[in-house]
């Protein structure tokens, strides 16, 4: 697994009290891990502190409310862990 | 300040939009000029840490509404650290200051201190979500941020 999903799993585990081996890769913010959209932000707070970016949340959840994107585009954690590393290899661009 | 109404800020001091930051002063009520401290407490009155929580909260909240020029409204979403280092008394008059620590999409992440006569008071680290203004609230922070001699930044 890959460096990122690891600090993004530990960031949920720590923020959102779950246990670190109810979290893969495969796992669904929302629909596996009952995270809700307040504990969401404050996961974004820390994975854009320990990234150095800013997740543009409020653009998927528009995305996703408008039907543009499915929401496991971005919340199912290895694609949030994509977008994540495309933000990081954007920034250093 | 007017407690019982929550309008915690009196006046900005300074609003230093490239620092991110706000200070802001207001005194507290006297004991016989707010029904807060019929309760807290009877014969001995003190600020509740509540409000002075609010008070820190609503300091960053006109920092945020001046750098965003009132497109979006924050609302408190965390409070995180907060500590209480001295108790405040009626007619205190407190200096209330934020920075902005984070801006994320849809929140923002602040600091913000009391202090009276340079001594720590309190401090906490804010969060808040930000999101498009209810209803005629856009109006009213018009109105209010006016009152407390803000100019916020206009795109």
């Amino acid at each position: 697994m890959s460096a990122t999903f690891e600090t993004v799993a530990g960031i949920i585990s720590e923020t959102c009290d779950i246990p670190r081996e109810k979290i893969t890769p495969q796992s669904h913010a929302i629909d596996d891990l009952g995270i809700d959209s307040l504990a969401f932000l404050d996961i974004a707070f820390a994975i854009d502190k320990a990234f150095g970016i800013k997740l543009p949340l409020e653009q998927w959840t528009q995305e996703v409310n408008e039907g543009k994107a499915p929401a496991e585009q971005y919340f199912v954690l290895e694609n949030l862990c994509q977008r994540i590393d495309d933000l990081v290899a954007a920034k250093k661009a | 300040m007017r407690l019982e109404y929550f309008d915690m800020i009196d006046t900005v001091t300074t609003f230093d939009p490239s620092q991110k930051r706000i200070a802001t002063r207001s005194t507290v009520p006297s004991a016989g000029a707010s029904p807060v401290f019929e309760g807290h407490f009877p014969g001995h009155p003190l600020v509740p840490g509540v409000l002075l929580t609010e008070t820190m909260a609503q300091a960053s909240g006109y920092l945020l509404l001046a750098l965003n020029g009132l497109t979006q409204m924050p609302f408190l979403m965390m409070v995180d650290k907060a500590r209480f280092r001295t108790f405040v008394e009626p007619d205190a008059v407190l200096d209330v200051s934020a920075e902005l620590i984070h801006e994320g999409s849809g929140y923002a992440a602040t600091k913000a201190k009391v202090t009276i006569d340079g001594k720590p008071i309190c401090d906490a680290d804010l969060r808040f979500r930000l999101m498009p203004f209810p209803a005629d609230m856009r109006e009213l922070m018009e109105t209010r941020i006016a009152a407390i001699g803000l100019e916020p930044v206009r795109n």
